[in-house]
């Protein structure tokens, strides 16, 4: 009887779920992208850069990780208009869950290019490759192999701390699920069913890595 | 400008307040096989490592077919060559190392192919053709396929020797080559060597097999110190040592 309720509500509520889901999504995918973008500049300053480029980076990448991600939201949205750089909430909570993710990004990046042993680079060199050739060819795609498991990790890590945005009013899954639960009071039975969708996400996300970690390892 | 293939002069090389090379002269004349000897931390990898420009030097000059290496001191100041010409003068020497440093994530045949496609610019097509030809000169045409994760550790320094060498160098460094190996797989490099010495490869070898130093060099020079402590032909060098130094390093080095 109860269930059968449950799913009448569900099904009218179908439009703001969906669209719910829908900004969560493009809230995770932006932030994973441009983060995993700016990790990748971030990881190559740290293992390349000269001296100073990597006591600015590493102090970036110390102060992001060792700030909450609600508090980087909070301030993405209400420091950076006092400052007149006015975001509209969806914008500066992507901005702060990218900065957030480039910090990791960056960290995972610099871990897989120093377990690299240096033979690679050196061998590379003695058949006459440039760096950027290296880098390319050598050193690059063995990385990016060691870095994809960690990686698929924070990916998912995005995707839940995208429910933060509620905050400052993004309307992405939760948002709508609360907006839901106050007009229902169906509380147990919609955050289930929105955290169900939100393991559907994930665990998406780590099927797919699996699926790459498969497609380029390397045979022995 | 003098025919020799190669020639330094006067090779110094700090590592911070260490000095590991203190004035080496030594040329080398096409087709030579020259093996270093010396006990560990005389010197010998270092000087070879600074001919290809893995090491950076602070003094002296190393010529390759009379092009000076690394570094530009005409008109009194030394100043490093740019990275990109560097790079091409590394490609002149090829060179293979004690842990084979095989790029894991290719087949053998890429792993040949790589400096064929991005640095002599070939097409892949005749690139896989060199590559195939110099993995059969090694003895391993049936395996070019394999990842080196699937080779053993002589089929993998035997790649590594067919990498370097299908680029065509005018020198060969062999950094010792067999030193990570089990003793059981050591005889087939040594025989992949001896064939391109054969062949008339101009070769630098630092190694510790002496038997082998003994019957492919032209020349064997005997490090000590940062120094070269004594050179000659193989049969002077091993049977009449002429310094106390070398005599004693002779007798507890095994000659089997």
């Amino acid at each position: 009887m109860e269930l059968v309720t449950f799913f009448e509500t569900l099904w009218l509520a179908r439009i703001p779920i969906l669209k719910g889901i829908g900004v969560t999504v493009s809230i995770s995918v932006l932030a994973i992208l441009v983060g995993t973008i700016l990790g990748i500049g971030v990881g190559l300053a740290l293992t390349y850069g000269n001296r100073p480029l990597r006591w600015l980076v590493r102090g970036y990448t110390d102060f992001i990780r060792g700030t909450p991600v609600l508090v980087l939201v909070l301030a993405s949205y209400y420091v950076l208009g006092t400052i007149g750089i006015d975001l509209g909430p969806f914008q500066a909570g992507v901005l702060a869950l990218a900065v957030f993710c480039s910090s990791h990004v960056g960290e995972i990046v610099r871990g897989a290019l120093q377990s690299i042993p240096r033979g690679q680079t050196e061998a590379a060199k003695a058949i006459g490759l440039t760096f950027p050739q290296t880098f390319a060819y050598v050193l690059g795609p063995q990385a990016l192999r060691q870095v994809l498991p960690a990686w698929v990790n924070t990916a998912a890590e995005m995707v839940k701390a995208s429910t933060l945005l509620s905050i400052i009013g993004v309307a992405e899954l939760l948002l709508r699920t609360q907006e839901l639960i106050s007009r229902t009071f169906m509380s147990l039975e919609f955050y289930f069913f929105a955290g169900f969708l939100y393991f559907v996400v994930n665990y998406g996300i780590e099927r797919f890595g699996r699926y790459v970690e498969r497609k380029t390892s390397i045979p022995s | 400008m003098t025919g020799n293939l190669l020639e330094i002069r006067d090779l110094h090389k700090r590592y911070g307040e260490v000095e590991v090379l203190k004035g080496v002269d030594c040329t080398m004349a096409q087709g030579d096989v020259i093996s270093i000897i010396g006990s560990s931390g005389s010197g010998k990898t270092t000087m070879l490592r600074c001919i290809n420009m893995l090491e950076e030097f602070q003094g002296g000059s190393i010529r390759i077919d009379g092009e000076e290496i690394g570094y530009d001191t005409a008109g009194g100041t030394r100043r490093r060559k740019k990275e990109k010409e560097i790079a091409r003068q590394r490609a002149m020497t090829g060179m293979a190392f004690q842990q084979f440093n095989l790029f894991p994530h290719m087949s053998a045949a890429e792993n040949v192919m790589l400096g064929l496609v991005k640095v002599k610019k070939m097409a892949r097509d005749e690139a896989r053709i060199v590559a195939e030809k110099w993995l059969d000169r090694v003895g391993l045409a049936e395996r070019r396929d394999r990842f080196p994760g699937q080779l053993s550790g002589g089929q993998q320094q035997r790649v590594a020797i067919a990498r370097a060498i299908a680029m065509n160098p005018k020198l060969m460094l062999f950094d010792e080559v067999t030193s990570a190996l089990d003793p059981e797989l050591v005889n087939e490099v040594l025989q992949v060597i001896k064939d391109l010495a054969r062949d008339g490869m101009s070769m630098l070898l630092v190694t510790h097999e002496m038997r082998f130093a003994y019957e492919v060099s032209s020349r064997v020079i005997f490090m000590n110190q940062g120094r070269i402590g004594e050179e000659g032909n193989p049969r002077e060098m091993f049977l009449k040592p002429q310094t106390e130094r070398l005599a004693e390093f002779l007798k507890t080095s095994t000659f089997n």
